[in-house]
Protein backbone atom coordinates (compact mmCIF):
# COMPACT_ATOMS: atom_id res chain seq x y z
CA UNK A 1 0.00 0.00 0.00
CA UNK A 2 1.11 3.59 -0.59
CA UNK A 3 0.26 6.88 0.91
CA UNK A 4 -2.79 7.65 -1.21
CA UNK A 5 -4.11 3.89 -0.10
CA UNK A 6 -3.91 2.06 -3.56
CA UNK A 7 -2.25 -1.50 -4.21
CA UNK A 8 0.91 -0.53 -6.25
CA UNK A 9 -0.26 -2.56 -8.96
CA UNK A 10 -2.58 0.15 -9.98
CA UNK A 11 -0.24 3.13 -9.03
CA UNK A 12 1.94 1.75 -11.72
CA UNK A 13 -1.10 2.02 -14.45
CA UNK A 14 -1.29 5.99 -13.37
CA UNK A 15 -0.33 8.80 -16.38
CA UNK A 16 1.64 11.44 -15.54
CA UNK A 17 -0.75 14.62 -15.27
CA UNK A 18 0.57 17.37 -18.20
CA UNK A 19 2.13 20.45 -17.33
CA UNK A 20 -1.36 22.56 -18.07
CA UNK A 21 -2.76 19.99 -15.82
CA UNK A 22 -0.53 20.72 -12.88
CA UNK A 23 -0.99 24.33 -13.84
CA UNK A 24 -4.48 24.35 -13.36
CA UNK A 25 -4.65 22.07 -10.60
CA UNK A 26 -1.66 24.01 -8.27
CA UNK A 27 -4.15 27.23 -8.84
CA UNK A 28 -7.22 25.33 -7.53
CA UNK A 29 -5.26 24.31 -4.69
CA UNK A 30 -4.72 27.96 -3.80
CA UNK A 31 -8.54 28.56 -3.12
CA UNK A 32 -9.07 26.31 -0.83
CA UNK A 33 -8.17 25.82 2.68
CA UNK A 34 -7.22 22.11 2.00
CA UNK A 35 -5.90 20.28 -1.05
CA UNK A 36 -7.67 17.46 -0.36
CA UNK A 37 -10.87 19.56 -1.40
CA UNK A 38 -9.70 19.58 -5.11
CA UNK A 39 -10.76 16.35 -5.78
CA UNK A 40 -13.56 17.63 -7.93
CA UNK A 41 -11.71 20.57 -9.48
CA UNK A 42 -9.20 18.10 -10.47
CA UNK A 43 -11.37 15.81 -12.30
CA UNK A 44 -12.64 18.19 -14.28
CA UNK A 45 -9.95 19.74 -15.01
CA UNK A 46 -8.17 16.74 -16.31
CA UNK A 47 -11.77 16.06 -18.53
CA UNK A 48 -11.66 19.04 -19.84
CA UNK A 49 -7.88 18.18 -21.65
CA UNK A 50 -8.81 14.64 -21.94
CA UNK A 51 -12.38 14.42 -22.62
CA UNK A 52 -12.83 12.14 -19.96
CA UNK A 53 -11.63 10.44 -16.87
CA UNK A 54 -9.94 7.23 -17.18
CA UNK A 55 -8.86 4.75 -14.78
CA UNK A 56 -5.02 6.12 -15.37
CA UNK A 57 -6.38 9.37 -15.12
CA UNK A 58 -8.26 9.18 -12.39
CA UNK A 59 -5.22 7.47 -10.09
CA UNK A 60 -2.49 10.39 -11.15
CA UNK A 61 -5.34 12.52 -9.42
CA UNK A 62 -5.35 10.52 -6.63
CA UNK A 63 -1.29 9.89 -5.97
CA UNK A 64 -1.28 14.07 -6.73
CA UNK A 65 -3.56 15.17 -4.00
CA UNK A 66 -2.75 12.79 -1.28
CA UNK A 67 -6.65 11.21 -1.59
CA UNK A 68 -7.39 7.35 -1.71
CA UNK A 69 -8.56 6.12 -4.77
CA UNK A 70 -11.89 4.87 -2.74
CA UNK A 71 -12.63 8.32 -1.86
CA UNK A 72 -11.85 10.41 -5.27
CA UNK A 73 -13.83 7.28 -6.95
CA UNK A 74 -16.66 7.98 -4.50
CA UNK A 75 -16.78 11.84 -5.95
CA UNK A 76 -16.31 11.15 -9.49
CA UNK A 77 -19.32 8.84 -9.77
CA UNK A 78 -21.60 10.78 -7.16
CA UNK A 79 -21.42 13.63 -9.58
CA UNK A 80 -23.75 13.20 -13.47
CA UNK A 81 -21.36 15.36 -15.45
CA UNK A 82 -17.85 13.38 -14.78
CA UNK A 83 -17.91 11.00 -17.35
CA UNK A 84 -15.68 7.76 -16.51
CA UNK A 85 -16.34 6.19 -19.52
CA UNK A 86 -14.94 8.26 -22.91
CA UNK A 87 -17.98 10.52 -24.26
CA UNK A 88 -18.65 11.22 -27.81
CA UNK A 89 -17.40 14.68 -29.54
CA UNK A 90 -20.74 16.10 -28.58
CA UNK A 91 -22.34 15.30 -25.33
CA UNK A 92 -26.35 16.45 -25.55
CA UNK A 93 -27.98 17.15 -22.52
CA UNK A 94 -31.68 16.50 -22.75
CA UNK A 95 -33.77 17.86 -19.80
CA UNK A 96 -36.19 15.50 -18.67
CA UNK A 97 -37.86 17.51 -15.49
CA UNK A 98 -41.36 18.56 -15.33
CA UNK A 99 -41.61 21.64 -17.37
CA UNK A 100 -39.85 20.39 -20.21
CA UNK A 101 -42.15 16.84 -20.21
CA UNK A 102 -44.93 18.87 -20.16
CA UNK A 103 -44.17 20.54 -23.28
CA UNK A 104 -42.76 17.22 -25.09
CA UNK A 105 -39.61 16.32 -24.26
CA UNK A 106 -40.84 12.80 -24.30
CA UNK A 107 -40.83 13.23 -28.49
CA UNK A 108 -37.57 15.45 -28.65
CA UNK A 109 -36.07 12.32 -26.97
CA UNK A 110 -37.81 10.03 -29.81
CA UNK A 111 -36.72 11.71 -32.32
CA UNK A 112 -32.94 12.04 -31.31
CA UNK A 113 -32.67 8.67 -30.57
CA UNK A 114 -33.70 7.54 -33.84
CA UNK A 115 -32.57 10.31 -35.99
CA UNK A 116 -28.31 9.38 -34.08
CA UNK A 117 -29.62 5.69 -33.48
CA UNK A 118 -28.89 6.44 -29.54
CA UNK A 119 -30.53 5.95 -26.63
CA UNK A 120 -29.73 7.79 -23.31
CA UNK A 121 -26.17 6.78 -22.00
CA UNK A 122 -24.71 5.92 -25.41
CA UNK A 123 -22.30 7.47 -28.19
CA UNK A 124 -23.10 7.20 -31.73
CA UNK A 125 -20.58 4.78 -33.83
CA UNK A 126 -18.78 7.53 -35.31
CA UNK A 127 -18.12 9.42 -31.71
CA UNK A 128 -19.72 12.08 -32.76
CA UNK A 129 -22.57 12.46 -30.16
CA UNK A 130 -22.99 11.25 -26.77
CA UNK A 131 -26.80 11.44 -25.82
CA UNK A 132 -27.67 11.89 -21.82
CA UNK A 133 -31.04 13.19 -19.68
CA UNK A 134 -30.07 16.24 -17.56
CA UNK A 135 -32.54 17.35 -14.24
CA UNK A 136 -34.19 20.53 -15.17
CA UNK A 137 -31.89 23.03 -16.57
CA UNK A 138 -33.62 26.11 -15.17
CA UNK A 139 -34.81 27.14 -18.73
CA UNK A 140 -38.31 26.31 -18.04
CA UNK A 141 -40.15 28.99 -19.67
CA UNK A 142 -38.14 28.18 -22.69
CA UNK A 143 -39.26 24.35 -22.41
CA UNK A 144 -38.13 21.72 -24.16
CA UNK A 145 -34.65 22.93 -23.62
CA UNK A 146 -31.07 20.51 -24.06
CA UNK A 147 -27.67 21.57 -23.79
CA UNK A 148 -24.67 20.74 -26.51
CA UNK A 149 -21.78 20.60 -24.89
CA UNK A 150 -21.51 24.65 -23.09
CA UNK A 151 -24.37 25.85 -25.05
CA UNK A 152 -28.39 26.11 -24.72
CA UNK A 153 -31.10 25.38 -27.23
CA UNK A 154 -34.21 26.13 -26.08
CA UNK A 155 -37.90 26.00 -27.53
CA UNK A 156 -36.96 22.93 -29.11
CA UNK A 157 -39.28 21.22 -32.26
CA UNK A 158 -38.54 18.14 -34.21
CA UNK A 159 -37.22 20.85 -36.93
CA UNK A 160 -34.52 22.79 -34.81
CA UNK A 161 -33.03 19.33 -33.53
CA UNK A 162 -32.20 18.69 -37.19
CA UNK A 163 -30.89 22.04 -37.67
CA UNK A 164 -28.78 21.80 -34.02
CA UNK A 165 -27.78 18.25 -35.29
CA UNK A 166 -26.47 19.65 -38.73
CA UNK A 167 -24.73 22.55 -36.82
CA UNK A 168 -21.95 20.28 -35.02
CA UNK A 169 -21.84 17.37 -37.47
CA UNK A 170 -20.27 20.79 -40.01
CA UNK A 171 -17.97 21.94 -36.86
CA UNK B 1 -38.18 55.49 -6.97
CA UNK B 2 -37.23 52.08 -7.53
CA UNK B 3 -39.62 49.53 -7.68
CA UNK B 4 -37.73 46.55 -9.09
CA UNK B 5 -34.27 46.76 -7.60
CA UNK B 6 -33.29 42.69 -8.55
CA UNK B 7 -34.38 43.26 -12.19
CA UNK B 8 -33.89 46.96 -12.96
CA UNK B 9 -30.22 46.13 -14.59
CA UNK B 10 -31.37 43.37 -16.86
CA UNK B 11 -32.01 43.37 -20.42
CA UNK B 12 -30.86 39.96 -21.88
CA UNK B 13 -30.58 41.75 -25.69
CA UNK B 14 -27.74 44.06 -24.26
CA UNK B 15 -26.22 41.65 -21.92
CA UNK B 16 -25.12 42.22 -18.26
CA UNK B 17 -23.85 45.96 -17.04
CA UNK B 18 -19.88 46.26 -17.07
CA UNK B 19 -18.81 47.88 -13.56
CA UNK B 20 -18.68 51.18 -14.78
CA UNK B 21 -22.06 51.03 -15.98
CA UNK B 22 -23.12 48.98 -13.25
CA UNK B 23 -21.26 52.01 -10.93
CA UNK B 24 -23.69 54.63 -13.05
CA UNK B 25 -26.61 53.17 -11.64
CA UNK B 26 -25.76 53.29 -7.93
CA UNK B 27 -24.24 49.68 -8.54
CA UNK B 28 -21.60 49.71 -5.08
CA UNK B 29 -23.13 52.63 -3.58
CA UNK B 30 -23.72 50.06 -0.29
CA UNK B 31 -20.06 49.51 -0.07
CA UNK B 32 -19.70 52.97 -0.29
CA UNK B 33 -22.26 52.97 2.53
CA UNK B 34 -19.86 50.59 4.58
CA UNK B 35 -17.10 52.50 3.74
CA UNK B 36 -18.49 55.59 5.76
CA UNK B 37 -18.69 54.05 9.07
CA UNK B 38 -21.75 51.60 9.13
CA UNK B 39 -20.62 48.45 11.55
CA UNK B 40 -20.90 45.01 10.81
CA UNK B 41 -23.43 44.87 13.68
CA UNK B 42 -25.58 48.10 11.79
CA UNK B 43 -25.25 46.03 8.77
CA UNK B 44 -26.89 43.39 10.52
CA UNK B 45 -29.32 45.11 12.04
CA UNK B 46 -30.47 46.76 9.46
CA UNK B 47 -31.04 43.25 7.44
CA UNK B 48 -33.28 42.13 10.04
CA UNK B 49 -35.23 45.53 10.09
CA UNK B 50 -35.95 44.82 6.59
CA UNK B 51 -37.83 41.41 7.02
CA UNK B 52 -35.87 39.77 4.11
CA UNK B 53 -36.82 35.89 4.27
CA UNK B 54 -34.39 33.11 2.49
CA UNK B 55 -35.83 32.90 -1.18
CA UNK B 56 -33.96 29.53 -1.16
CA UNK B 57 -37.16 27.30 -0.49
CA UNK B 58 -37.43 27.39 3.17
CA UNK B 59 -38.15 31.21 3.46
CA UNK B 60 -35.98 31.54 6.86
CA UNK B 61 -35.01 35.43 8.05
CA UNK B 62 -31.69 36.35 6.99
CA UNK B 63 -31.27 38.64 9.46
CA UNK B 64 -31.94 36.09 12.25
CA UNK B 65 -30.00 33.54 10.64
CA UNK B 66 -26.26 35.41 10.15
CA UNK B 67 -27.08 36.75 14.02
CA UNK B 68 -26.93 32.98 15.20
CA UNK B 69 -22.74 33.30 14.13
CA UNK B 70 -20.49 33.56 16.93
CA UNK B 71 -19.03 36.78 17.31
CA UNK B 72 -15.98 38.71 19.18
CA UNK B 73 -12.42 37.54 19.89
CA UNK B 74 -13.47 33.97 21.35
CA UNK B 75 -15.04 33.20 18.21
CA UNK B 76 -13.32 31.30 15.25
CA UNK B 77 -11.58 34.28 13.08
CA UNK B 78 -12.23 32.76 10.05
CA UNK B 79 -15.75 32.84 8.90
CA UNK B 80 -17.14 31.71 5.96
CA UNK B 81 -19.70 33.01 2.91
CA UNK B 82 -21.42 31.34 0.58
CA UNK B 83 -23.79 31.80 -2.00
CA UNK B 84 -26.18 28.72 -3.36
CA UNK B 85 -26.13 29.09 -7.14
CA UNK B 86 -26.89 25.63 -7.44
CA UNK B 87 -30.27 26.06 -8.99
CA UNK B 88 -31.79 22.69 -9.64
CA UNK B 89 -35.25 22.64 -8.13
CA UNK B 90 -37.55 21.22 -11.25
CA UNK B 91 -38.98 24.00 -12.64
CA UNK B 92 -36.88 26.79 -11.15
CA UNK B 93 -35.36 29.39 -13.38
CA UNK B 94 -34.63 32.55 -11.22
CA UNK B 95 -31.31 32.40 -9.86
CA UNK B 96 -29.98 31.99 -13.89
CA UNK B 97 -31.60 35.23 -14.64
CA UNK B 98 -30.26 36.97 -12.05
CA UNK B 99 -26.29 35.49 -12.68
CA UNK B 100 -26.60 36.33 -16.54
CA UNK B 101 -28.23 39.66 -16.13
CA UNK B 102 -26.45 41.71 -13.61
CA UNK B 103 -23.87 39.48 -12.22
CA UNK B 104 -22.42 42.53 -10.46
CA UNK B 105 -25.42 42.85 -8.15
CA UNK B 106 -24.58 39.45 -6.63
CA UNK B 107 -21.41 40.20 -5.77
CA UNK B 108 -22.34 43.65 -4.38
CA UNK B 109 -24.87 41.43 -1.87
CA UNK B 110 -21.92 38.86 -1.77
CA UNK B 111 -19.23 41.86 -0.08
CA UNK B 112 -22.46 43.10 2.24
CA UNK B 113 -23.17 39.26 3.38
CA UNK B 114 -19.29 38.62 4.17
CA UNK B 115 -18.85 42.14 6.12
CA UNK B 116 -21.90 42.15 8.24
CA UNK B 117 -20.50 38.28 9.40
CA UNK B 118 -17.24 39.40 8.99
CA UNK B 119 -16.26 36.91 6.83
CA UNK B 120 -12.71 37.21 5.13
CA UNK B 121 -13.40 34.37 1.93
CA UNK B 122 -16.81 34.04 0.00
CA UNK B 123 -17.29 30.85 -2.24
CA UNK B 124 -20.15 30.75 -5.13
CA UNK B 125 -21.22 27.47 -5.70
CA UNK B 126 -22.68 27.55 -9.02
CA UNK B 127 -24.77 24.97 -10.85
CA UNK B 128 -21.78 23.17 -13.41
CA UNK B 129 -24.53 23.56 -16.01
CA UNK B 130 -24.94 27.18 -15.79
CA UNK B 131 -21.84 27.97 -18.38
CA UNK B 132 -23.09 31.30 -19.23
CA UNK B 133 -23.39 32.35 -15.68
CA UNK B 134 -20.06 31.22 -14.84
CA UNK B 135 -18.42 33.76 -17.93
CA UNK B 136 -20.52 36.39 -16.83
CA UNK B 137 -19.84 36.19 -12.64
CA UNK B 138 -15.91 35.64 -13.83
CA UNK B 139 -16.33 38.91 -15.62
CA UNK B 140 -17.47 40.91 -13.16
CA UNK B 141 -15.39 39.42 -9.28
CA UNK B 142 -11.97 40.74 -12.08
CA UNK B 143 -13.65 43.90 -12.72
CA UNK B 144 -14.58 43.93 -8.79
CA UNK B 145 -11.37 43.38 -7.88
CA UNK B 146 -9.86 45.85 -10.38
CA UNK B 147 -12.18 48.71 -9.01
CA UNK B 148 -10.85 48.04 -5.34
CA UNK B 149 -14.45 46.19 -4.11
CA UNK B 150 -12.68 42.75 -3.20
CA UNK B 151 -9.35 42.32 -2.19
CA UNK B 152 -7.60 43.27 0.89
CA UNK B 153 -8.46 46.60 2.97
CA UNK B 154 -11.83 47.18 0.27
CA UNK B 155 -12.28 51.50 -0.07
CA UNK B 156 -10.27 52.07 2.87
CA UNK B 157 -12.28 49.91 5.46
CA UNK B 158 -9.35 47.70 6.43
CA UNK B 159 -12.19 44.61 5.62
CA UNK B 160 -10.35 41.89 3.56
CA UNK B 161 -12.60 39.53 1.23
CA UNK B 162 -11.64 37.22 -1.55
CA UNK B 163 -14.49 35.40 -3.71
CA UNK B 164 -13.82 32.07 -5.25
CA UNK B 165 -16.02 30.71 -7.67
CA UNK B 166 -16.91 26.87 -7.68
CA UNK B 167 -18.81 25.07 -10.39
CA UNK B 168 -20.00 21.87 -9.91
CA UNK B 169 -21.16 18.95 -11.87
CA UNK B 170 -24.44 18.30 -11.67
CA UNK B 171 -26.43 16.45 -8.21
CA UNK B 172 -29.34 18.44 -6.54
CA UNK B 173 -28.91 17.13 -3.52
CA UNK B 174 -25.79 19.83 -3.48
CA UNK B 175 -27.88 22.49 -3.07
CA UNK B 176 -28.86 21.29 0.47
CA UNK B 177 -26.95 23.48 2.50
CA UNK B 178 -24.96 20.74 4.52
CA UNK B 179 -24.51 18.61 1.35
CA UNK B 180 -22.98 21.33 -0.55
CA UNK B 181 -20.60 22.04 2.16
CA UNK B 182 -18.88 19.05 1.51
CA UNK B 183 -19.25 19.08 -1.63
CA UNK B 184 -17.31 22.39 -1.27
CA UNK B 185 -14.93 20.11 0.91
CA UNK B 186 -14.15 17.77 -1.98
CA UNK B 187 -16.25 14.91 -0.04
CA UNK B 188 -19.28 13.04 -1.70
CA UNK B 189 -22.17 15.81 -0.70
CA UNK B 190 -24.25 14.05 1.43
CA UNK B 191 -25.95 16.05 4.25
CA UNK B 192 -24.91 16.54 7.91
CA UNK B 193 -26.29 16.11 10.79
CA UNK B 194 -27.73 19.08 12.20
CA UNK B 195 -26.86 20.11 14.54
CA UNK B 196 -24.59 21.86 14.35
CA UNK B 197 -25.59 24.11 12.21
CA UNK B 198 -23.51 25.52 9.38
CA UNK B 199 -23.60 29.23 11.29
CA UNK B 200 -21.59 27.51 14.18
CA UNK B 201 -19.52 24.95 12.83
CA UNK B 202 -19.94 25.22 8.69
CA UNK B 203 -17.07 25.22 6.16
CA UNK B 204 -14.14 23.22 7.46
CA UNK B 205 -15.81 23.60 10.99
CA UNK B 206 -15.83 27.59 10.84
CA UNK B 207 -18.88 29.66 11.03
CA UNK B 208 -20.10 29.75 7.87
CA UNK B 209 -23.80 31.29 6.25
CA UNK B 210 -24.96 29.76 3.35
CA UNK B 211 -27.72 32.00 1.82
CA UNK B 212 -29.62 31.72 -2.07
CA UNK B 213 -28.75 33.91 -5.25
CA UNK B 214 -31.74 35.62 -4.55
CA UNK B 215 -31.60 36.49 -1.21
CA UNK B 216 -28.02 37.96 -1.78
CA UNK B 217 -29.19 40.07 -4.55
CA UNK B 218 -31.73 41.91 -2.00
CA UNK B 219 -29.14 43.32 0.04
CA UNK B 220 -27.70 45.95 -1.60
CA UNK B 221 -30.76 48.04 -2.47
CA UNK B 222 -31.25 47.67 1.63
CA UNK B 223 -28.25 49.10 2.55
CA UNK B 224 -28.32 51.68 -0.76
CA UNK B 225 -32.03 53.22 -0.28
CA UNK B 226 -32.94 52.11 2.96
CA UNK B 227 -34.97 49.86 5.03
CA UNK B 228 -38.33 52.10 4.76
CA UNK B 229 -38.06 52.04 0.85
CA UNK B 230 -37.94 48.32 1.11
CA UNK B 231 -40.67 48.65 3.20
CA UNK B 232 -42.50 50.05 0.50
CA UNK B 233 -42.22 47.46 -1.91
CA UNK B 234 -44.11 44.82 -0.68
CA UNK B 235 -48.24 44.83 -1.41
CA UNK B 236 -48.46 42.12 1.42
CA UNK B 237 -47.02 41.04 4.78
CA UNK B 238 -43.86 39.54 3.68
CA UNK B 239 -40.93 42.62 2.49
CA UNK B 240 -39.51 43.29 -0.82
CA UNK B 241 -39.85 41.96 -4.02
CA UNK B 242 -39.07 38.76 -5.81
CA UNK B 243 -38.77 36.66 -8.64
CA UNK B 244 -41.86 34.67 -9.91
CA UNK B 245 -42.09 32.22 -12.50
CA UNK B 246 -44.55 30.28 -14.78
CA UNK B 247 -43.69 27.51 -16.96
CA UNK B 248 -46.35 25.16 -18.73
CA UNK B 249 -48.48 25.12 -21.09
CA UNK B 250 -49.46 29.25 -20.53
CA UNK B 251 -49.33 31.71 -23.51
CA UNK B 252 -46.50 33.61 -22.08
CA UNK B 253 -44.15 31.49 -19.63
CA UNK B 254 -41.18 33.90 -18.52
CA UNK B 255 -40.38 35.10 -14.73
CA UNK B 256 -41.26 38.38 -13.72
CA UNK B 257 -40.10 40.93 -10.37
CA UNK B 258 -43.59 41.44 -9.14
CA UNK B 259 -43.85 42.89 -5.14
CA UNK B 260 -44.53 39.74 -2.97
CA UNK B 261 -48.26 40.08 -1.79
CA UNK B 262 -49.38 40.15 -5.27
CA UNK B 263 -52.44 37.79 -6.30
CA UNK B 264 -51.62 34.80 -8.27
CA UNK B 265 -54.18 36.05 -10.88
CA UNK B 266 -52.00 39.02 -11.42
CA UNK B 267 -49.22 36.55 -12.24
CA UNK B 268 -51.04 34.12 -14.04
CA UNK B 269 -53.24 35.92 -16.23
CA UNK B 270 -51.35 39.43 -16.49
CA UNK B 271 -48.38 38.38 -17.06
CA UNK B 272 -47.81 34.14 -17.89
CA UNK B 273 -50.95 35.12 -20.42
CA UNK B 274 -53.31 32.56 -19.21
CA UNK B 275 -53.65 29.36 -20.83
CA UNK B 276 -53.48 27.96 -24.46
CA UNK B 277 -56.21 28.15 -26.11
CA UNK B 278 -58.54 25.14 -25.78
CA UNK B 279 -56.81 24.29 -22.60
CA UNK B 280 -57.76 24.69 -18.82
CA UNK B 281 -56.00 25.06 -15.75
CA UNK B 282 -55.77 21.90 -13.70
CA UNK B 283 -53.91 22.76 -11.14
CA UNK B 284 -50.14 24.00 -10.34
CA UNK B 285 -47.32 23.78 -8.10
CA UNK B 286 -46.48 27.45 -6.96
CA UNK B 287 -42.79 27.19 -6.08
CA UNK B 288 -40.93 24.36 -7.72
CA UNK B 289 -41.16 20.50 -7.68
CA UNK B 290 -40.70 20.14 -3.59
CA UNK B 291 -44.63 21.84 -3.30
CA UNK B 292 -48.25 21.14 -2.88
CA UNK B 293 -50.16 21.47 -5.53
CA UNK B 294 -53.11 24.44 -5.57
CA UNK B 295 -56.18 24.52 -7.57
CA UNK B 296 -57.60 27.06 -9.98
CA UNK B 297 -60.00 28.06 -6.52
CA UNK B 298 -56.50 29.29 -5.15
CA UNK B 299 -55.94 32.04 -8.00
CA UNK B 300 -57.37 34.59 -5.84
CA UNK B 301 -54.62 34.26 -2.91
CA UNK B 302 -51.74 35.84 -3.17
CA UNK B 303 -48.10 35.58 -2.95
CA UNK B 304 -47.03 35.39 0.60
CA UNK B 305 -45.15 32.99 2.53
CA UNK B 306 -48.02 32.79 5.13
CA UNK B 307 -51.01 32.80 2.37
CA UNK B 308 -49.79 29.66 0.73
CA UNK B 309 -48.87 27.81 3.61
CA UNK B 310 -52.02 28.00 4.72
CA UNK B 311 -53.28 26.82 1.56
CA UNK B 312 -51.32 23.70 2.17
CA UNK B 313 -48.70 24.67 -0.10
CA UNK B 314 -45.25 26.49 0.42
CA UNK B 315 -44.22 29.69 -2.17
CA UNK B 316 -40.89 28.10 -1.62
CA UNK B 317 -38.82 29.42 -4.91
CA UNK B 318 -41.73 31.11 -6.32
CA UNK B 319 -41.70 29.48 -9.42
CA UNK B 320 -45.04 27.93 -10.32
CA UNK B 321 -45.18 24.78 -12.89
CA UNK B 322 -48.77 24.76 -14.40
CA UNK B 323 -50.89 21.36 -15.04
CA UNK B 324 -53.17 21.60 -17.79
CA UNK B 325 -56.34 19.79 -18.91
CA UNK B 326 -54.63 17.85 -21.46
CA UNK B 327 -51.52 17.02 -19.74
CA UNK B 328 -51.65 13.83 -17.19
CA UNK B 329 -51.50 14.55 -13.70
CA UNK B 330 -50.35 10.83 -12.91
CA UNK B 331 -47.49 11.91 -15.37
CA UNK B 332 -46.56 14.54 -13.79
CA UNK B 333 -46.41 13.21 -10.59
CA UNK B 334 -44.74 10.18 -11.94
CA UNK B 335 -41.87 12.44 -13.53
CA UNK B 336 -41.29 14.46 -10.38
CA UNK B 337 -40.85 11.08 -8.62
CA UNK B 338 -38.02 9.89 -11.41
CA UNK B 339 -36.45 12.94 -10.60
CA UNK B 340 -36.34 12.84 -6.81
CA UNK B 341 -35.59 9.11 -6.58
CA UNK B 342 -32.41 9.63 -9.19
CA UNK B 343 -31.38 12.43 -6.87
CA UNK B 344 -31.70 10.56 -3.66
CA UNK B 345 -27.96 10.76 -2.09
CA UNK B 346 -28.49 7.20 -0.92
CA UNK B 347 -27.31 7.93 2.78
CA UNK B 348 -31.26 7.45 4.61
CA UNK B 349 -32.96 3.93 3.80
CA UNK B 350 -36.87 5.66 3.52
CA UNK B 351 -35.91 7.85 0.72
CA UNK B 352 -32.86 5.32 -0.50
CA UNK B 353 -35.37 3.00 -1.05
CA UNK B 354 -38.82 4.26 -0.89
CA UNK B 355 -38.43 6.59 -3.64
CA UNK B 356 -37.50 3.72 -6.51
CA UNK B 357 -40.05 1.55 -5.15
CA UNK B 358 -42.44 4.90 -5.98
CA UNK B 359 -41.32 5.53 -9.19
CA UNK B 360 -41.50 1.80 -10.03
CA UNK B 361 -45.37 2.08 -9.32
CA UNK B 362 -45.65 5.24 -11.31
CA UNK B 363 -44.36 3.27 -14.18
CA UNK B 364 -46.87 0.70 -13.63
CA UNK B 365 -49.59 2.87 -13.65
CA UNK B 366 -48.43 4.41 -16.82
CA UNK B 367 -48.00 1.07 -18.46
CA UNK B 368 -51.73 0.62 -17.49
CA UNK B 369 -50.68 -2.06 -15.15
CA UNK B 370 -51.66 -0.10 -11.86
CA UNK B 371 -53.55 -1.38 -8.86
CA UNK B 372 -55.53 -0.89 -5.82
CA UNK B 373 -52.84 -2.04 -3.33
CA UNK B 374 -50.67 0.24 -5.71
CA UNK B 375 -52.92 3.25 -4.85
CA UNK B 376 -52.47 2.11 -1.04
CA UNK B 377 -48.79 2.22 -0.85
CA UNK B 378 -48.38 4.87 -2.70
CA UNK B 379 -50.42 6.46 -0.07
CA UNK B 380 -48.35 5.05 2.70
CA UNK B 381 -44.91 6.30 1.42
CA UNK B 382 -46.19 9.81 1.69
CA UNK B 383 -46.01 9.07 5.73
CA UNK B 384 -42.90 6.76 5.02
CA UNK B 385 -41.33 9.90 3.06
CA UNK B 386 -42.48 12.98 5.25
CA UNK B 387 -41.05 15.06 7.36
CA UNK B 388 -38.89 13.50 10.28
CA UNK B 389 -38.36 10.06 8.85
CA UNK B 390 -35.25 11.31 6.62
CA UNK B 391 -32.09 12.75 7.28
CA UNK B 392 -32.70 15.84 5.00
CA UNK B 393 -35.49 17.62 3.46
CA UNK B 394 -35.08 16.12 -0.08
CA UNK B 395 -37.43 13.18 0.62
CA UNK B 396 -40.60 14.93 2.38
CA UNK B 397 -40.10 17.70 -0.67
CA UNK B 398 -41.21 14.65 -2.59
CA UNK B 399 -43.96 13.76 -0.67
CA UNK B 400 -45.15 18.01 -1.26
CA UNK B 401 -46.35 16.85 -5.30
CA UNK B 402 -47.05 12.88 -4.18
CA UNK B 403 -49.49 13.65 -1.17
CA UNK B 404 -51.33 16.34 -2.86
CA UNK B 405 -51.65 14.91 -6.03
CA UNK B 406 -53.26 11.35 -4.51
CA UNK B 407 -55.81 14.01 -3.02
CA UNK B 408 -56.60 16.26 -5.72
CA UNK B 409 -56.49 13.80 -8.81
CA UNK B 410 -57.77 10.93 -6.82
CA UNK B 411 -60.09 10.54 -10.13
CA UNK B 412 -57.17 10.12 -12.29
CA UNK B 413 -55.67 7.34 -10.11
CA UNK B 414 -58.37 5.21 -10.37
CA UNK B 415 -59.36 5.90 -14.10
CA UNK B 416 -55.48 4.53 -15.08
CA UNK B 417 -56.49 1.57 -12.81
CA UNK B 418 -59.86 1.02 -14.48
CA UNK B 419 -59.26 2.01 -18.10
CA UNK B 420 -55.68 -0.08 -17.86
CA UNK B 421 -54.08 2.52 -19.47
CA UNK B 422 -53.45 6.17 -19.17
CA UNK B 423 -56.65 7.99 -20.05
CA UNK B 424 -54.65 11.35 -21.89
CA UNK B 425 -52.71 8.89 -24.58
CA UNK B 426 -54.43 8.80 -27.82
C1 LIG C 1 -32.62 18.75 -1.66
C2 LIG C 1 -32.49 20.22 -1.47
C3 LIG C 1 -32.05 21.02 -2.53
C4 LIG C 1 -31.90 22.39 -2.37
N1 LIG C 1 -31.46 23.13 -3.44
C5 LIG C 1 -31.28 24.47 -3.28
C6 LIG C 1 -30.78 25.26 -4.36
O1 LIG C 1 -30.51 24.77 -5.45
N2 LIG C 1 -30.59 26.59 -4.15
C7 LIG C 1 -30.87 27.17 -2.93
O2 LIG C 1 -30.66 28.36 -2.78
N3 LIG C 1 -31.34 26.45 -1.91
C8 LIG C 1 -31.55 25.12 -2.05
N4 LIG C 1 -32.01 24.38 -0.97
C9 LIG C 1 -32.23 25.08 0.32
C10 LIG C 1 -30.91 25.21 1.08
O3 LIG C 1 -30.70 24.05 1.86
C11 LIG C 1 -30.90 26.41 2.02
O4 LIG C 1 -32.06 26.39 2.78
C12 LIG C 1 -30.82 27.74 1.31
O5 LIG C 1 -29.72 27.78 0.43
C13 LIG C 1 -30.69 28.84 2.32
O6 LIG C 1 -30.63 30.10 1.69
P1 LIG C 1 -31.69 31.24 2.01
O7 LIG C 1 -31.82 31.32 3.51
O8 LIG C 1 -31.09 32.45 1.43
O9 LIG C 1 -32.98 30.84 1.35
C14 LIG C 1 -32.19 23.00 -1.13
C15 LIG C 1 -32.64 22.20 -0.07
C16 LIG C 1 -32.79 20.84 -0.24
C17 LIG C 1 -33.27 20.01 0.92
S1 LIG D 1 -33.49 12.13 2.51
FE1 LIG D 1 -32.59 11.28 0.61
S2 LIG D 1 -31.25 12.89 -0.15
FE2 LIG D 1 -31.68 13.36 2.05
S3 LIG D 1 -30.02 12.36 3.19
FE3 LIG D 1 -31.67 10.85 3.05
S4 LIG D 1 -31.12 9.64 1.19
FE4 LIG D 1 -29.95 11.55 1.10
S1 LIG E 1 -37.77 21.38 -16.51
FE1 LIG E 1 -36.51 21.44 -18.29
S2 LIG E 1 -35.45 23.30 -18.02
FE2 LIG E 1 -36.63 23.18 -16.18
Amino acid sequence: MTSSGLIASSVTRARKLSAEEINEIEHEITLYADKKAVGLEALKIVQKHQGWVSDESLLAISQYLDIPGSDLEGVATFFNLIFRRPVGKNVILLCNSVSCWIMGCDEIKDYIKEKLGIDFGETSDDGEFTFLPVPCLGDCDRAPSMMVGDNLHRNLTLDKIDEIIQQYRNQ
Amino acid sequence: MITKPLTKNIDMARGPLNISDYQAVDGYQSVQVIAKGLSPQDTLELVKASGLKGRGGAGFPTGLKWSFVPQGDNSPKQKYFVVNADEMEPGTFKDRLLMEGDPHLLIEGVIIGSYAIQASKAYIFLRGEYTVSERALEKAIDEAYEKGYLGSNILGTGFNLDVILHTSAGRYICGEETALLNALEGKRAIPRAKPPFPQVSGLWGKPTIVNNVETICNLPGILTYGVDWYHGLTKGKDHGTKLFGVSGKVNTPGCWELPLGTPIRELFENHAGGMRDGLELKGFLPGGGSTDFMLPEHLDLNLDYDEITKAGSRLATGTMIILDSGTCPVGMVGNLMKFFSQESCGFCTPCRDGLPWVDEIFNEFENGCGSEKDLEILHEHVDYLGPGRTFCALAPGATAPLGSGLKYFAEDFHRHIKDKRCPYKH
